[in-house]
């Protein structure tokens, strides 16, 4: 077994290098403050294939396809690929479908807020009041007895490869076909080029895997089991791109004017709000459920299809707040998300045992 | 000893129900079966702030954490 010397050793490791892969994506073309937000690559994604039609948020982003498939090939290389579902896969569907919600109220998962902090969007400080809540709000549950069921293996293997085959055909359909839309202005216009976003989320998701990164889950275990170790690569994420941002003059402080943001506090804090309580339930943040489908969970696969198909009705039903606000529909969906995430708490308690 | 049966699950829940364990049962060994790597290396790393020492052993796909007294 490894010594604890080794493991942060790894993790400070992995830490530095997804600071050096954030900021070469942003470098090379991808939206400042976005840089490899997984919430809002997966919405563009979801424009691409025109299951929402938003004009400045489509592009086939090649950087989820490289980190499902950097999850997989470190899986297969570490033998940690295992096929599995079956852990109440539908409500994981609809907590994929409320976290995506949340994020699209606020402006970004997890992973962008903690890009938007070390920027200095004091917006992103405020909604960390409410991830965090929501996150508390989980435990409580976790510690009550809230399960989703355990997940068996799958009879054979098949279950865990469709999902990463699924998402590298529709990258080939996206680079020898002209099926899939990409914006012309906006967000999904600004990109890496497609071998630099590919090979950045390769790096990206197989040491994700690697390090078991969660930006949900850090949190979780320090609340829970007084664990901060899921931490470490977190803050040094945060302390790279926040001693890059003060280099090349990217770091602002305030809350006006911030790329991408609103300064709604209220619905700031209620959009990370359910996206900590919901990936809480669903066991990780939208990162950790594109590494875990690589590493050939079936049941993080379907949460990965709620976010795609919440990103879709986000958009579709004017849900996702702008740069210029959040929207009446949106809040009306955020406070229906967070009906949802406490029945869904409230129903899959099991009884203590003792 | 104590067998606490967590494969099919994935963490905080093994970690969580490990630990319940060793709460409960301050005298007894404890055995813990879990199926991902994620949960094995969480409960060996659980273990330390519970003055226990944890060994492992991998047996199709399963990993049974023994956690015993010092």
């Amino acid at each position: 077994m490894e010594s604890v010397t080794k493991e942060r050793v790894i993790l400070i490791v992995c830490g530095i290098a997804f600071a050096v892969v954030a900021i070469a994506l942003a470098a090379m073309g991808n939206p400042k403050n976005m840089a490899i937000c997984i919430a809002c690559f997966i919405r563009d994604t979801a424009g691409s294939m025109q299951l929402h039609t938003a004009a400045p948020v489509q592009y086939f982003r090649p950087e989820i396809v490289g980190i499902i498939l950097g999850a997989l090939l470190m899986a297969l290389g570490t033998k940690e690929f295992k096929a599995s579902a079956g852990s109440s896969p539908f409500t994981r569907f609809v907590l994929g479908f409320c976290v995506m919600v949340g994020c699209l109220v606020f402006l970004g998962c997890p992973l962008r807020m903690v890009l938007r902090m070390s920027a200095g969007d004091l917006n992103a400080w405020v909604a960390l009041i409410g991830f965090a809540a929501g996150i508390f709000t989980g435990v409580m549950f976790l510690k009550g007895g809230f399960s989703l069921g355990k997940a068996a293996p799958t009879r054979t293997m098949t279950e865990g490869f469709v999902f990463p085959v699924v998402a590298l055909v529709l990258f080939i359909l996206s680079l020898v076909t002209t099926l899939f839309v990409a914006s012309a202005e906006g967000p999904g216009s600004m990109h890496a080029p497609v071998i630099v976003s590919l090979i950045g989320g390769l790096v990206f998701g197989a040491l994700a895997q690697r390090a078991r990164l969660c930006f949900a889950g850090g949190l979780r275990d320090t609340f829970l089991i007084r664990d901060a170790s899921g931490l470490i690569t977190v803050g040094i994420l945060f302390v790279g791109m926040l001693i890059y941002n003060l280099v090349t003059g990217g770091f602002n402080v305030g809350f006006a004017e911030q790329p991408i943001a609103h300064s709604e506090a209220l619905w700031n804090i209620l959009g990370m709000y359910v996206v900590g309580f919901g990936a809480t339930l669903m066991g990780g943040c939208p990162l950790r459920q594109l590494v875990l489908a690589g590493q050939g969970s079936g049941d993080s696969a379907i949460s990965i299809i709620g976010l795609l198909v919440g990103a879709a009705f986000a958009h579709n039903f004017g849900l996702a707040s702008s740069a210029a606000g959040t929207t009446p529909n949106g809040q009306i969906a955020c406070i229906a998300c967070i009906i949802v995430l406490f029945a869904i708490a409230l129903l899959n308690l099991r009884k203590q045992s003792a | 000893m104590i067998t606490v049966d967590a494969t099919g699950l994935s963490c905080p829940e093994p970690v969580m129900l490990a630990k319940k364990a060793a709460k409960d049962n301050p005298a007894d060994e404890i055995q813990v079966l879990v199926d991902n790597a994620t949960a094995r290396d969480n409960i060996v790393r659980m273990s330390r702030g519970v003055s226990r020492t944890a060994s492992v052993q991998e047996s199709g796909g399963v990993y049974t954490i023994t956690l015993a007294r010092p």
